[in-house]
C-alpha cells in the first residue's frame, strides 16, 4: 500500500509526533513494507469469526463504591515537568 | 563456589541456614555487577545504597522469623518497566528518564514481601518494542556469551544480568516473546505466565492484552520458586485472575511419563536453522525416552501470527503511550510555542525510532477508515489462532518447539530491517495473542558455541504441565555458564 | 425571508452520576476539596496504573436505561477514545462506542398540551475529564485532576426536536426521571447535567436533514434556547446567502449571545476507537437486569397518577409537587408522618412556594425535613398556635430547619386557650375601644375586625382568631 505525504502528515498529527523530512520519508516506506506484509490476513476467510478483544475468558470484574483513597498529592505532583498552587501547569489551552 | 554462581533456590537455603548473610548476597551481586556491568549493560539503574538497607532489614526478618520463603534474602534485579517507589524507572526511555514512580508494582510488592532484595532495573528496548535491547536510549546490552552479539529482547538486560551472574534472577516481561526470546538466546530459563496469571499493576505498558510479566533465572525450579510468589489475585488489575495463586513447584516431579506433547511442523519448517532444528528435535527424543508420547501435527495459523501481532500491539501501544505529553511526568521538551507544539516536540524528543514506527503504525490501523480492514482483521485472526491451538491442546498437552528460529544475532544485524527483526518473534507472538503460558529452557548450543532455547507451550493456566516437563528434561542437563565466567578464575561447583 | 425552515434539533446530554467514588478507582467524587487533593495514580493517568470498574456506575446507568424505555445491552464493553487534551490524563477518554449499555428508547414530552416521542439512540457510560483554569499571572493554563475519571452517562437522543421548547421539555424529563431514580442530581447550572445540541435547518418538506453543528457549553434552559434560536438564524442566513454550513462543533458564549467553531486543524476529530484491552466485558444477565428493575423506585408519571387517586389533590399541585423528586419526598414523607394531604400540599403550594421565591430558591434546594412540616400541620390542627404564627413559624423551618415545637416553646408563641384570660383582656380593649364598640352597634359589622386585631395585638398574637371572635361577639351583645 503506497503511503502518502498526506497520510503521514495525518498520522503525525493524531499521534502527535513531529517528524523530520528524513524520518517521514522512513516512516514512508515504513508504514508501506508494514502495511504490504501484515496484508497478508487478507487471505483469511474471517466472515464469520468474531473479533476477539479478550483472550482472557472473565467478564464483570467491579470494585465496590468506597472511598479508598486519601490525598497524595504531594507525591503524584512530584514528577510534573512545571506544577503551580497544586495543580499540573501546561502552556495556555483554551477550552 | 561464587555466590552468584548459584540458584535463587540454593542461595535461598544457605541464606536460610545462616551460612550466608543477606547482606553478603546482596555485595555478591552489586560486585559483580560493578565488575561486569561496564561491559554488559545489563542495568539502567544500580540501587546499590538501598539494597544494602534493604538487605539488613530483611535479615533482621528472617532472624525474626518472619520470613521463611525460599527466596527471602535473594538478590533480584527488575526490568525498567515495572513501577518501583522512589526509584527511578525509565522503560529505557527518554521520555521517562526522570520518572520516580509514587508506587511499586504489585509483582515487584510480591517478591518484596516475600524477602527479596532489588539490586537494580535492567535494560530493556525502549517500552519493550524490541527483539534486541539495542532500541534502548541507555544503550544496547550486550550478550554475556559473545560481546558482539544481541542478548535477545526486550528483557535482554534481566536475561543478561541472569546469564552474567550478576544476580541470580531477574523479572522480566513479555509481549510477544520478551522473556522466552533473551532467555534463550543467553542460555537460562525464562516462563511466560498465562495472561492473567501475573497482576500488570505497575508494569508499564506496551500491548496491554498482551503484556504479561514473569521470572528469569538459571533454571526451572528458580522460576517455579519466583511463580509461586508472584502469581495472587490483584484487585487493582480487572484482567488478574481470580484462582491466580498455585503451588507451581509441586509440579517438578521429573516424570513426564504419559504426558503428550505435540511438535507444530509448522515450526520446524523453512527459515529454521539448521542446529536449532536437530536440538529441537533432540530433545524430544529425550522426552520420549522419558516416558513422554511425542508426535508431530500441522498447528496453522503460524505465518498470520506477526503480522496480528504487529496490528494488535502497535495500536494498543499507540493509545498506551499516550500519556507521555510531558504534562504529568517524565522529560518535557525545553523550548516551544504552545500547547500542540510541546506536545509534538515532547514526544519526537522523548521517543527513539522504534517506538515512534509503532505509535505510527498504530496510530494508522485505528485511524478513521482503517479499522476495520486491519485492527478487526487482526483481532479476527486472533480468535482463529486462538482456536488452533484450542484444537492442538485437545490433542496434547504440551506443545514443543524452537523459542526463536535462529540463536543470538549480531548487534546491528536486524535494526536495518525491521520486517526481518520481526520475524525472529514467529514462534513466540502467537502465544501471547493466545494467552498461553509458554517457558523457554536452553537445550545445547549451535556451531558457533551460542545456546538454543528450547520453547514449552501449555493451556491456559496449566503452567504446571510446562514447568513439569522443563523441569524432567532440566533435572538430566548441567547448566552451562557463559565462556568469559569459566575463565575467569570464578568457576561454579 | 421567502422560504420557511424548520430546525432539526438532537441532543447529546451527559449526566454526572452521584457515586461516591469515580468510575475507575477508588477516589472520592466529593465537590469542594481542594485541587488535585481526590486523585490517584489511575486518575492521573501514571505509568502502570489501570482501571476498576465501579459496579454503582453500571447499575445506575441501567436504571437510566430501564427508565428510559431503552434495551439494555447484555455484553457490553468499554473503548477508548483517544484525542490529546490537557485535563485528559491518559490522552484516552474510557467510553462506550460498539457496545453501549442501553440503546433504542425514547421518552414522552408534551408542549403546549401535544404528547410526543424524543426517541434514544443509546445512554453509554464513560469518565469525565479534569479542569483547565487559565493563570493569569503566568499566561499558561492549570490542570486540576479532581473530577477526571467522575463517572458520566452520555444519553444521545435521535433528531427528533423540532424546537428551543422542545428541547427544554426534553431535558426537563430527563432530569425528572434521572432524580427521581437517585442517579444524578442533574443541575445545569453546576455541571452535573451538560447538554451539546446538534442542530440543522431545512426547508419544511425537505426529505434529507441540512448539515448539522454542534454546540456546547450550555449551562441553562435560557442559554439553550438562546443558542437554539442563535445558531438556527446563523444557518439560515448561511443557506440564503448561497453558502455552506460546516459541520463543526461550536462553543457558545452566553454573555456575548454569540458561538465560535472550536476545533483547530491540529484536531483531526479522529478518534481511533477500540475496545480497552484493561477492562474486561460486562455481562448483564437476566436476573442481574430483573434484580434493577426491581428496585426501580416510583418515577413522576407514576407518581402523578397514584397521587390523584389516593390524595385527591389538584392536578396543577400534582404538577408542581412532582416537578421535583425533592418536594415529591417532603410530600410523602409528612403525609408518612400523619399530616393530611390536602394540607400538605396547600403549605407546598402556598407558602414553600412563596419563600422559595423570595429567597431564590430550587425546589431541589429545599433542605427543611418533612417531619417539621408534619409537626407544624399537627399543631396547627389542635390549636396550639394559630395561623399567623404558623407562618412564622413555618419560615424558620424553611430556612433553618426549626424544630415547630420547641421553636414555639422558645420564643412563646404557643396560643392562649385560657378562656378567663382572654376574655379579660378582650373586655380591656372594648372598654378601650368606645368608638369602635358604636360603631359595631350601629351595625357596621366590619368594626369587628378592628377590635379582633387589637386584642391579637394585646396577645402578641397567641390567641386563636375564632376564640377571640366569639367571646367578642358574646360580650358586645350583652
Amino acid at each position: 500500500m503506497q503511503i502518502t505525504d498526506e497520510t503521514i502528515e495525518y498520522v503525525g498529527i493524531l499521534a502527535k509526533l513531529e517528524l523530520t523530512d528524513a524520518e517521514k520519508e522512513q516512516a514512508k516506506q515504513d508504514m508501506s513494507k508494514m502495511l504490504d506484509y501484515v496484508g497478508k490476513l487478507n487471505e483469511l476467510d474471517t466472515d464469520n469469526v468474531p473479533a476477539m478483544s479478550h483472550a482472557f475468558p472473565v467478564s464483570n470484574v467491579f470494585r465496590e463504591d468506597e472511598v479508598t483513597n486519601a490525598d497524595d498529592r504531594e507525591n503524584l505532583l512530584s514528577n510534573a515537568p512545571e506544577s503551580k498552587n497544586g495543580c499540573y501547569k501546561v502552556p495556555k489551552t483554551f477550552d | 563456589m561464587s555466590l552468584m554462581a548459584m540458584t535463587a533456590c540454593e542461595l535461598g537455603e544457605k541464606i536460610k541456614s545462616k551460612e550466608i548473610s543477606v547482606r553478603e548476597a546482596v555485595t555478591a551481586s552489586l560486585d559483580a555487577i560493578e565488575e561486569r556491568d561496564k561491559d554488559l549493560n545489563c542495568f539502567v539503574t544500580v540501587t546499590a545504597g538501598k539494597a544494602l538497607s534493604d538487605a539488613d532489614e530483611v535479615q533482621k526478618k528472617i532472624d525474626a522469623g518472619e520470613l521463611t520463603g525460599p527466596l527471602a534474602g535473594v538478590p533480584v534485579a527488575i526490568k525498567d518497566n515495572m513501577c518501583t517507589k522512589g526509584v527511578l524507572t525509565t522503560c529505557s526511555s527518554k521520555i521517562l528518564s526522570n520518572f520516580v514512580p509514587t508506587y511499586t508494582s504489585f509483582a515487584v510488592e510480591q517478591l518484596e514481601a516475600a524477602g527479596a532484595v532489588m539490586v537494580g532495573k535492567t535494560n530493556m528496548d525502549e517500552f519493550a518494542m524490541g527483539s534486541t535491547t539495542e532500541t534502548s536510549y541507555y544503550g544496547i546490552t550486550k550478550n554475556p556469551w559473545d560481546t558482539t552479539r544481541v542478548p535477545g529482547g526486550s528483557s535482554g538486560g534481566s536475561a543478561a544480568a541472569v546469564a552474567a551472574e550478576e544476580v541470580p534472577y531477574a523479572l522480566g516481561s513479555d509481549t510477544g516473546g520478551s522473556i522466552r526470546q533473551p532467555a534463550g538466546f543467553c542460555g537460562v530459563t525464562g516462563i511466560k505466565p498465562t495472561y492473567g496469571r501475573v497482576s500488570r499493576y505497575g508494569l508499564i505498558a506496551y500491548g496491554s492484552s498482551l503484556d504479561q510479566i514473569g521470572p528469569i533465572a538459571k533454571d526451572v525450579r528458580d522460576t517455579a520458586a519466583v511463580l509461586d510468589i508472584i502469581s495472587r489475585y490483584d484487585s487493582k488489575d480487572s484482567t488478574s485472575y481470580a484462582n491466580a495463586a498455585e503451588d507451581f513447584s509441586s509440579a517438578l516431579t521429573g516424570d513426564v511419563a504419559g504426558l503428550r506433547i505435540g511438535i507444530p511442523t509448522d515450526y520446524l519448517a523453512e527459515g529454521v536453522d539448521p542446529d536449532v532444528r536437530n536440538a529441537i528435535l533432540a530433545a524430544a527424543e529425550e522426552f520420549k525416552a522419558k516416558g513422554a508420547t511425542v508426535s508431530e501435527f500441522a498447528l496453522g495459523m503460524v505465518e498470520y501470527a506477526i503480522p496480528a501481532y504487529y496490528i494488535i500491539a502497535s495500536a494498543e501501544a499507540s493509545s498506551n503511550l499516550e500519556r507521555f505529553d510531558g504534562v504529568k511526568y517524565g522529560y518535557r521538551t525545553a523550548e516551544y510555542r504552545d500547547l500542540h507544539n510541546m506536545y509534538k516536540k515532547t514526544r519526537s524528543e522523548g521517543f527513539g525510532a522504534e517506538v515512534k514506527r509503532r505509535i505510527m503504525l498504530g496510530s494508522f490501523v485505528l485511524s478513521s477508515g482503517y479499522y476495520d480492514a486491519y485492527y478487526v482483521k487482526a483481532l479476527k485472526t486472533k480468535a482463529l489462532i486462538k482456536k488452533a491451538f484450542d484444537d492442538a491442546f485437545e490433542k496434547y498437552d504440551v506443545i514443543l518447539g524452537p523459542v526463536a528460529p535462529t540463536t543470538a544475532l549480531k548487534q546491528g544485524e536486524s535494526l536495518s530491517d525491521p520486517i526481518k527483526m520481526y520475524l525472529g518473534d514467529i514462534y513466540t507472538v502467537s502465544v501471547n495473542l493466545a494467552g498461553l503460558p509458554g517457558i523457554s529452557i536452553p537445550c545445547g548450543s549451535d556451531s558457533a558455541g551460542l545456546p538454543i532455547g528450547l520453547q514449552l507451550l501449555g493451556q491456559t493456566f496449566h503452567e504446571k504441565d510446562i514447568l513439569r516437563a522443563a523441569y524432567a528434561y532440566q533435572k538430566d542437563h548441567k547448566y552451562a555458564r557463559p565462556a568469559f565466567l569459566s575463565k575467569d578464575g570464578k568457576e561454579g561447583a | 425571508m421567502s422560504k420557511t425552515y424548520e430546525t432539526v434539533i438532537g441532543l447529546e446530554v451527559h449526566v454526572e452520576l452521584n457515586t461516591k467514588t469515580k468510575i475507575f478507582c477508588g477516589c472520592s467524587t466529593a465537590f469542594g476539596g481542594d485541587v488535585n487533593t481526590h486523585t490517584c495514580p489511575v486518575c492521573t493517568g501514571m505509568p502502570g496504573s489501570l482501571p476498576v470498574l465501579n459496579k454503582a456506575v453500571v447499575e445506575k446507568a441501567m436504571a437510566v436505561g430501564i427508565a428510559t424505555n431503552c434495551k439494555i445491552t447484555q455484553n457490553c464493553k468499554f473503548d477508548r477514545k483517544n484525542y490529546f487534551y490537557p485535563d485528559n490524563p491518559q490522552n484516552y477518554q474510557i467510553s462506550q462506542l460498539y457496545y453501549p449499555i442501553c440503546r433504542d428508547g425514547y421518552v414522552e414530552i408534551e408542549v403546549d398540551g401535544r404528547k410526543k416521542q424524543v426517541r434514544i439512540h443509546e445512554i453509554h457510560m464513560e469518565e469525565d475529564a479534569g479542569k483547565l483554569v487559565h493563570d493569569p499571572v503566568t499566561d499558561s493554563s492549570l490542570v486540576d485532576f479532581n473530577r477526571s475519571g467522575v463517572p458520566l452517562i452520555e444519553i444521545v437522543s435521535e433528531p427528533d426536536m423540532r424546537s428551543a421548547e422542545e428541547v427544554i421539555a426534553y431535558l426537563d424529563k430527563l432530569r425528572l426521571i434521572i432524580q427521581y431514580l437517585g442517579a444524578s442530581d442533574c443541575k445545569l447550572n453546576e455541571g452535573s447535567m451538560r447538554a451539546d445540541v446538534n442542530l440543522s435547518v431545512r426547508e419544511v418538506g425537505a426529505s434529507e436533514f441540512g448539515t448539522r453543528t454542534e454546540m456546547k457549553n450550555l449551562n441553562s434552559f435560557k442559554a439553550i434556547a438562546r443558542a437554539i434560536e442563535n445558531e438556527k438564524e446563523r444557518q439560515i442566513d448561511l443557506i440564503e446567502s448561497g453558502e455552506q454550513v460546516v459541520q463543526e462543533t461550536r462553543r457558545w458564549d452566553d454573555t456575548k449571545e454569540y458561538s465560535y467553531a472550536m476545533r483547530s486543524k491540529e484536531d483531526a476529530q479522529d478518534y481511533r476507537y477500540f475496545p480497552d484491552p484493561d477492562l474486561v466485558p460486562i455481562i448483564i444477565g437476566d436476573d442481574w437486569l430483573a434484580d434493577v428493575k426491581k428496585r426501580q423506585p416510583e418515577l413522576r408519571d407514576e407518581k402523578r397518577i397514584r397521587y390523584k387517586e389516593e390524595y385527591d389533590i389538584p392536578e396543577y399541585d400534582i404538577d408542581i409537587i412532582t416537578n421535583s423528586k425533592r418536594m415529591a419526598d417532603i410530600f410523602e414523607a409528612a403525609i408518612a408522618e400523619g399530616a393530611a394531604p390536602k394540607k400538605v400540599s396547600n403549605w407546598l403550594m402556598v407558602e414553600t412556594m412563596r419563600l422559595m421565591k423570595e429567597t431564590d430558591t430550587e425546589a431541589d434546594d429545599l433542605a427543611f425535613d418533612a417531619k417539621h412540616l408534619a409537626k407544624l400541620i399537627d399543631m396547627v390542627d389542635k390549636k396550639e398556635i394559630n395561623g399567623t404564627v404558623a407562618k412564622e413559624v413555618f419560615e424558620e423551618i424553611f430556612k433553618n430547619n426549626a424544630e415547630p415545637a420547641a421553636y414555639v416553646e422558645a420564643h412563646g408563641l404557643k396560643t392562649v386557650n385560657d378562656t378567663g384570660a382572654l376574655t379579660e383582656t378582650i373586655e380591656k380593649i372594648v372598654a378601650a375601644n368606645p368608638k369602635s364598640v358604636e360603631d359595631y352597634k350601629s351595625g357596621k359589622e366590619k368594626a369587628i375586625g378592628f377590635l379582633v386585631g387589637q386584642t391579637m395585638k394585646e396577645m402578641k398574637g397567641k390567641a386563636d382568631p375564632g376564640e377571640v371572635n366569639r367571646i367578642l361577639k358574646e360580650i358586645l351583645s350583652k
